[in-house]
């Protein structure tokens, strides 16, 4: 009796310890789920937090991953306080789960924390010479872009590369016939945009459709690369929310409003991202080109995310069929 | 005793039975003939069986040379062979990615095909036909051996006749257990294989991404697979070990 | 000849496949010089993943200790309903994909799991938490105390114990007098080759990890993270662990088979 009792109280005791054995800050913790690419600029916005009296002895644990992927995490059970995802359609899983106001897009800046653009990455010097849509479907280039149903960076590819032919003057159709089109270059489909970057940045492929601030942050870690803003592009919307179960709703709201204010702003200007403030956007603007033709999710072509998930990235979607037929994934 | 075993190892299996069947034997199936699911099984197979291959030929040579021959440094090199054992797989992985990427020192670029694969899986199973013939080896009585020798047949009929048979049990218990491990390997393939589904995604990647899409049943459904082919493999080596000593007793 | 020949395939091929990657490793996490190695293994992160892998090792390898030389005697000295059964579950881990495992504690400890409700009223997370990276490692690194005591309680035979028996030992005298100390090779050399396993476990723990991670799973984020340096120092230092562990083995085994 003795030997079956005892390891077991013994396993019982060391996975309770490990339950407890959670670290936290004098203060409190925040618990941050964001998606793959802002791990660099969001550790300097945190140390600049910890500075104000706001801040001082909060501690946090962050995560990072492909965006879609996260959103389903915290909602299969991943505890968190705030979430900074990528989509306003990986927001709205959280939405869904219950997990996260339906409002959030009410907040200030309409609940977004920063912009960037869809940008292609290409070798350095250009050899491919890719300036445009077009470019990207001439004979012989080789795309690299990331699973749609797992990253939020591809979403924003896909619907970058529909308005920008729907800019142009192309159909509904047309336009989806070019983004099937994009597909058949397509070489790799990682399941995060980070992800996506390193398969580039190992040599796979001659364009990453990516996020400019991922450029940039690419290229200030060192790597080769460089990257064309095309004419027609999509504004990225980077939206951040609390997680309404959370026990540190009010630390994590006074933490979303110092990411909106002018010093987390600048520090997003400077690391690559877009600024949403007005006042520090303008102090940027040399080095974040504007793009007059910019177009945005919750313009008529698109009509906001809802419509975009269930037309593109649904189960009977568009995305769907054209990943059976290039033989791609149809799940992240 | 049996407490901790079923909490750790049988109720966390028993718990991917039953959610591979949530949805029924349809759901069950859906999930195992969808074509991705059916790419990355084949892939992870194919590979493991080529890798489980190779090193069964070069680990019998690895073996015999390691029982037979005498040269300085032996031994160590003896140790060296459980390296696979004793590293983690996603070190081996990031040293493959370094070694074969595009920017590799040697001039070998294999990253993000299949043949990534292959090389991380050969890694892998390195240790195992060595180790499961070199025992075989060493209680070997070599007097059957130089009988042969000395009634004329060549070194080659020798090991073939002689002393294939006698191994064979362990280089085929060897091949069994290289490839259950190599079927279900994840990290030396994770960082060199660029996981593209149909082309280099393998089953063990499949089941990760299904687990982040939310489709548990379906990653239980693959996983059940990949379960009852171990199974298979387990029963097969048992099964290979008992021919092997019945031979002992007859 | 044709011993040159042989000599020479295979000393060739592990040098082609073994330590072709062990020197990348030192070449690579040195190319920036020691200093950068150096700030890379001290920097906040890789301590507090190496704590998590120390930390999670700590447990995993006693509990399973216990449990292998338990389990060994009940095998070898019982008889009990179900012995074959639970002789093949404990092999079981070495020949199912580590994901196996992390899909497992999803279907019992996520949202929606078979436990979920319980632990969550108790406010225990397990899922995305420490205790599911380290029921993860224990399921994975269980069988190799169990398979080496199994043998060597075989060999050694149950006379000595008995003897102990009819002298008047009790149960408990004997186990820590005769048994243990017959089966103390067999257990050493299971515990390094369990304490090499937990250490370098990746599949499972990447699944179920949450915020936490590991050593192993600190490779890959530096990788991810434009961070190579910092990901090929983390290797190194598992790399050097792997070494001692083959040292050990060599320096066990024999000892191990002497005794037996």
């Amino acid at each position: 009796m003795r030997r079956i009792v005892l390891p077991f109280v013994a396993l019982v005791a060391a996975l309770s310890i490990t339950a407890f054995a959670g670290a936290s800050g004098k203060d409190g913790n925040l618990a941050v789920v964001a998606y793959s690419t802002p791990k660099t600029v969001y550790g300097k916005i945190i140390q600049a937090w910890q500075q104000t009296a706001d801040g001082k002895g909060v501690s946090f644990t962050q995560s990072y991953g492909a965006s879609t992927d996260q959103a389903r995490a915290v909602a299969a059970g991943l505890k968190a306080d705030l979430v900074f995802l990528s989509t306003g359609d990986d927001l709205n899983v959280l939405v869904d789960a219950g997990l996260v106001d339906k409002n959030w897009d009410k907040q200030s800046y309409h609940g977004i924390e920063a912009d960037t653009v869809v940008v292609f990455a290409v070798r350095n010097g250009n050899p491919k010479h890719i300036k445009g849509w077009a470019d990207l479907v001439k004979p012989g280039v080789q795309v690299i872009t990331p699973n749609p149903f797992s990253s939020g960076s591809a979403k924003w590819n896909i619907l970058a590369a529909d308005g920008a032919q729907r800019r142009l003057g192309k159909t509904d159709k047309q336009a989806q016939a070019f983004v099937k089109q994009l597909f058949q270059h397509v070489v790799s489909q990682d399941t995060s945009g980070r992800n996506a970057t390193n398969t580039f940045l190992s040599g796979k492929g001659d364009v990453l459709l990516t996020y400019e601030s991922e450029a940039l942050t690419s290229r200030a870690a060192g790597t080769d690369i460089q990257y064309v803003i095309p004419r027609q592009t999509m504004l990225i919307e980077l939206p951040i929310a609390v997680i309404k179960s959370s026990p540190n709703k009010d630390l994590a709201n006074k933490f979303i409003r110092f990411t909106k204010g002018t010093v987390a702003q600048d520090l997003f200007g400077q690391y690559g991202w877009r600024p949403v403030n007005p006042a520090v956007a303008k102090k940027y603007a040399s080095k974040y080109p504007a793009r007059p033709g910019i177009f945005r999710i919750d313009d008529k072509i698109f009509g906001g995310w809802r419509t975009v998930d269930k037309k593109w990235f649904g189960p009977n979607g568009i995305m769907a069929g054209i990943e059976r037929s290039i033989g791609g994934p149809t799940s992240g | 005793m049996t407490a901790y075993l079923t909490l750790i190892v049988i109720l966390p299996l028993a718990a991917v039975v039953a959610a591979s069947g949530e949805d029924g034997w349809a759901g069950f199936w859906a999930a195992v003939s969808n074509p991705e699911a059916v790419a990355a099984l084949k892939l992870s197979v194919l590979i493991a069986i080529l890798a489980a291959l190779v090193n069964a030929v070069l680990g019998t040579i690895t073996a015999w040379v390691l029982v037979r021959d005498r040269f300085p440094g032996r031994s160590i090199v003896n140790s060296v062979i459980d390296l696979p054992f004793a590293l983690p797989t996603i070190v081996a992985g990031l040293v493959l990615l370094a070694l074969y990427s595009p920017s590799s020192p040697i001039g070998v670029h294999l990253a993000f095909t299949r043949w990534a694969i292959f090389m991380a899986l050969l890694f892998v199973t390195l240790p195992f036909v060595v180790r499961t013939v070199q025992p075989v080896l060493l209680e070997l009585d070599m007097e059957m051996e130089q009988a042969a020798r000395s009634l004329g047949a060549s070194e080659f009929t020798v090991f073939r006749r002689v002393v294939l048979p006698n191994i064979m049990p362990g280089i085929l218990s060897g091949i069994a257990l290289a490839f259950a491990r190599a079927v279900g390997e994840i990290g030396s393939v994770v960082l060199i294989s660029g996981n593209n589904p149909f082309h280099t995604e393998v089953a063990s990647v499949y089941v990760l991404n299904q687990v982040h899409s939310g489709n548990r049943s379906a990653a239980a459904a693959v996983a059940v697979v990949l379960l009852l082919i171990s199974f298979v493999i387990l029963l097969l080596v048992g099964g290979i070990r008992r021919l092997a000593t019945r031979h002992e007793y007859a | 000849m044709r011993r040159l020949a042989l000599r020479t395939i295979a000393l060739g091929y592990l040098a082609i496949v073994l330590l072709g990657p062990l020197a990348m490793i030192f070449f690579k996490t040195f190319e920036h010089g020691f200093g950068a190695f150096w700030d890379a293994v001290t920097a906040h992160e890789s301590i507090v993943a190496f704590k998590t892998t120390l930390l999670i090792t700590a447990i995993a390898v006693p509990l399973n200790t216990i449990f292998g030389i338990v389990c060994g005697l009940a095998i070898v000295r019982r008889r009990f309903p179900g012995k074959g059964i639970v002789n093949a579950f404990i092999d079981l881990p070495l020949a199912v994909s580590p994901v196996v495992v992390g899909v497992s504690l999803f279907i019992l400890y996520g949202r929606g799991g078979w436990f979920y409700g319980v632990f969550e009223n108790h406010g225990i997370q397990i899922l995305f938490a420490l205790p599911a990276m380290v029921i993860a490692t224990m399921f994975v690194s269980l069988p190799f105390v169990a398979r080496e005591v199994i043998p060597t309680l075989r060999e050694v035979g149950e006379e000595q114990e008995q003897a102990a028996h009819t002298l008047g030992a009790s149960g408990w005298q004997t186990f820590w007098r005769i048994t243990l100390p017959s089966i103390r090779w067999a257990v050493i050399y299971g515990v390094v080759l369990t304490t090499a396993r937990c250490l370098g476990e990746y599949g499972a723990v990447a699944i179920v990890h949450g915020y936490k991670t590991t050593a192993t799973l600190q490779v890959q984020d530096y990788y991810e993270n434009f961070n190579q340096t910092g990901a090929y120092a983390v290797s190194l230092m598992l790399a050097v662990v792997a070494v001692i562990v083959l040292i050990s083995m060599i320096l066990i085994r024999p000892r191990e088979v002497e005794a037996a």
